[in-house]
C-alpha cells in the first residue's frame, strides 16, 4: 500500500466527512458568524475606538477587519467547539454505528484508517477558520472600505495585502487547532461514544482556557495548547511578529506527536466489539 | 494457491475479564465446504469470528484464514474474506450504492474502474437494485441485512464469513439467501454460516461446528453429527399401552408417547427384532419407522440442554 492509496483513502474521507450534513451546518454557523457583525456593525456604526472585542473598532474603518474580529469572536469557542464535534465524533461515531467493524475488516488497515482521519480532521480545521476569514471577506467588501489597512502597529497597507494577511491569520489559527483536533482524536479512539468524547474534548479547551487565565500557575502557560491562540494578530503588525506564532505552531507540533502516538497505540492494539 | 483449510485454529480463546467467551477453539473448516457454526445465543460464536477478522485480539492461540497467518498477513488474506459480522452496518445517510461505494474504495483490491459494475451485480443479487439510490436510514431492517450481504458479495471472495445472514429478513427473504447460500457454493466459494437456527444449518451446509459455552464440542461433516446421536424408533400401534410395555422390556429408552405413536431411542436394538417382539405380544403394528436423529437432537445429546439455553 503505497502513497497513492493513502492519500486516496483520505480523499474518501474527506468527501465523507464534509458530505455530511452535520459537518455542513457547523460550518454553516461558522459562516454566520461574520454575516452577523458585518450587518450589525452596518446598522449601528460599531463600537467606540477601543471597546468591544479586538478589531471590532476598526470594522468601519476597512471591509478586512470584518474578517478578523470574525477570528477573534469565534476563535475561543466556537471554532473549538465544532472541531470537538468533528474529532470527537471520527473513530467512536464509526465504533457507535458499527461501522468500524467493517472499515477495519475491510481491511483499511488500521494505522492508515486512523491517518486518514486524523487528516480530514485537520482539515476541518483549516476550514473551520477559513470559511470564517472568507465569508468575512466577504461581508466586508460588500459593506466596508476596500481602501489602504491600517497595521496595528500604524502603518498602510494595500487592501489586497491586507486580504493577504486576513487568509494567512485563518491558516495559522486553523493549524493553531491541531493540537485540540489531536486531543480529540485520541479521545474519540477510547469511546464509542461520540458525545463522551465530543464533551472531554470540550472540557479539554475549558481546562486549559481557565489554566491560562490563573497566574499563580504562569509556569504551565508556556504548555497549554490555548496559550498561543490570539498569536494570530500579530499579523497585523507591521512587520509581522513571526514569534509568537511560532511558538505556537512548535508547541501544536508537540500535542499532535504525543497524542497521535497515544491515538496510534490505541487504535492498532483495541477490540473493536461494537 | 487454495488452501486446504479456508479456515483454521489452534486452541483459539478469548477472555473478557474472568470471562472466557471463547475457549480453546481449534476449527479446520475445508475450503469448498459450507460450514454451519451452530450454537445458541451467547456460545461464543460471534466473538469467534471477530477474533477471525482481526477485530479482537485473541487473549491464546493462533489461527490463519485461506491459508495466511493471521493477524500478520491480514492486507493479503481479507480482502478475499466478505464478510457479515454480528449485523450490516452502514452509514445512513448515505444510499445504499454510495456505502458500497465508499467502503470498496478505503482498502486494497477494490478496482475503481469495475465498481459501479461490481455494486449493480451485488445489489441485483440480493434483490435491492430498486432502493440503491435510497438512504440507508430508509431501509427496513431485511433490506439492510441484503445490503450487508451485497457488500460481503462485492468482490470475487474465497471465503464469506455469514454471522446470521437471515436476521430479520421474512420467510420470501430467508429462502433468497438459503438459495443463495447454496449458489455460492456450487461456485466453489466457501461459506462459514454462523446461526442459531438449526433448520437453516441443515438445510444448506455440509459441514457443521458445534459451539456451546465457549467450546467446540464437535465438528464434522452434517452426517458424523448426526450420527453421534443414536437413531430413534416410532411405532404406531393398536395398543401403545401394550407396545410400550414391550419395548421396555426389551431394554429401549426413553420411551413415551405422542399421540397415537410410541417413540424411543433405539440404540443398538434392530428395528425389525421390534417388530416381530410386538407381533409376538399380539400388538398390531400400524407403522414402524427407524428415523435419524435431527440436528436438534444431536444437539441436545451434545449438550445436554435444550438448544434455547443460552451457555
Amino acid at each position: 500500500m503505497g502513497l497513492v492509496e493513502a492519500f486516496s483513502m483520505g480523499l474518501v474521507e474527506a468527501r465523507t466527512v464534509f458530505g455530511r450534513a452535520r459537518v455542513r451546518a457547523l460550518l454553516g454557523v461558522l459562516a454566520a458568524v461574520p454575516v452577523f457583525l458585518g450587518v450589525v456593525v452596518y446598522l449601528s456604526g460599531g463600537p467606540a475606538a477601543g471597546e468591544g472585542p479586538s478589531f471590532l473598532d476598526r470594522v468601519v474603518h476597512n471591509g478586512v477587519f470584518t474578517a478578523l474580529a470574525a477570528l477573534t469572536v469565534t476563535m475561543p469557542f466556537f471554532i473549538p467547539l465544532s472541531i470537538a464535534v468533528v474529532a470527537g465524533d471520527s473513530v467512536a461515531g464509526e465504533a457507535n454505528m458499527g461501522t468500524l467493524r467493517y472499515l477495519v475488516a475491510r481491511p483499511a488497515g488500521r494505522a492508515r484508517l486512523l491517518a486518514a482521519k486524523a487528516a480530514v480532521v485537520g482539515l476541518f480545521c483549516l476550514a473551520a477558520a477559513l470559511v470564517v476569514v472568507v465569508t468575512g471577506l466577504v461581508v466586508g467588501a460588500a459593506f466596508f472600505s476596500h481602501g489602504r489597512v491600517v497595521t496595528l502597529s500604524g502603518t498602510t497597507v494595500s487592501f489586497l495585502d491586507g486580504v493577504g494577511r486576513s487568509l494567512l491569520a485563518g491558516l495559522v489559527v486553523g493549524a493553531s487547532m491541531f493540537g485540540l483536533a489531536a486531543i480529540g482524536v485520541f479521545v474519540s479512539t477510547m469511546t464509542d461514544v461520540p458525545i463522551a468524547a465530543m464533551a472531554v474534548t470540550i472540557g479539554a479547551v475549558i481546562v486549559s482556557a481557565i489554566l491560562d487565565g490563573v497566574s499563580q500557575v504562569s509556569f504551565m502557560h508556556p504548555w497549554l495548547f490555548t496559550n498561543y491562540w490570539a498569536a494570530f494578530a500579530d499579523l497585523l503588525r507591521d512587520p509581522v511578529r513571526w514569534h509568537g506564532i511560532a511558538k505556537d505552531l512548535v508547541l501544536q507540533t508537540g500535542y499532535v506527536a504525543v497524542f497521535g502516538a497515544a491515538a496510534w497505540a490505541r487504535m492498532t492494539t483495541r477490540d473493536v466489539l461494537s | 494457491m487454495a488452501a486446504a483449510l479456508a479456515v483454521e485454529t489452534h486452541g483459539l480463546a478469548k477472555h473478557f475479564g474472568a470471562v472466557a467467551a471463547v475457549d480453546g477453539v481449534d476449527l479446520a473448516v475445508p475450503a469448498g465446504s459450507t460450514y454451519g457454526f451452530l450454537g445458541p445465543n451467547g456460545s461464543g460464536k460471534t466473538t469467534t469470528i471477530r477474533v477471525l477478522l482481526g477485530l479482537v485480539n485473541p487473549t491464546r492461540g493462533s489461527w490463519s484464514l485461506l491459508g495466511e497467518p493471521m493477524p500478520q498477513r491480514a492486507m493479503a488474506a481479507l480482502p478475499r474474506v466478505g464478510a457479515l459480522v454480528e449485523g450490516p452496518a452502514f452509514y445512513p445517510w448515505l444510499s445504499g450504492h454510495d456505502n458500497l461505494a465508499r467502503l470498496d474504495a478505503l482498502g486494497p483490491d477494490g478496482r475503481s474502474s469495475t465498481r459501479e459494475k461490481r455494486i449493480g451485480e451485488a445489489l441485483a443479487r440480493v434483490g435491492l437494485t430498486a432502493a440503491a439510490r435510497r438512504k440507508y436510514k430508509a431501509y427496513s431492517l431485511g433490506m439492510r441485512q441484503r445490503l450487508g450481504l451485497a457488500w460481503a458479495l462485492l468482490r470475487p471472495r474465497q471465503l464469506l464469513v455469514l454471522d446470521e445472514p437471515t436476521n430479520g429478513m421474512d420467510p420470501q427473504g430467508t429462502r433468497e439467501i438459503r438459495h443463495l447460500v447454496r449458489q455460492l457454493a456450487e461456485e466453489g466459494t466457501t461459506v462459514f454460516l454462523s446461526s442459531h437456527l438449526l433448520s437453516e444449518v441443515e438445510q444448506v451446509c455440509t459441514h457443521v461446528g458445534v459451539m456451546h459455552r465457549g467450546k467446540l464440542l464437535m465438528q464434522g461433516t452434517l452426517d458424523e453429527l448426526r450420527a453421534s446421536s443414536a437413531p430413534r424408533l416410532r411405532v404406531e400401534p393398536d395398543d401403545p399401552a401394550r407396545a410400550m410395555e414391550v419395548l421396555g422390556a426389551m431394554g429401549l429408552r426413553d420411551l413415551s408417547r405422542r399421540g397415537p405413536e410410541v417413540v424411543a431411542t433405539l440404540g443398538d436394538v434392530a428395528p425389525e427384532e421390534c417388530n416381530r417382539r410386538l407381533v409376538e405380544a399380539g400388538v398390531g403394528v400400524r407403522m414402524l419407522l427407524r428415523e435419524r436423529a435431527s440436528l436438534e437432537d444431536a444437539f441436545v445429546a451434545l449438550t445436554g440442554e435444550g438448544f434455547d439455553v443460552a451457555g
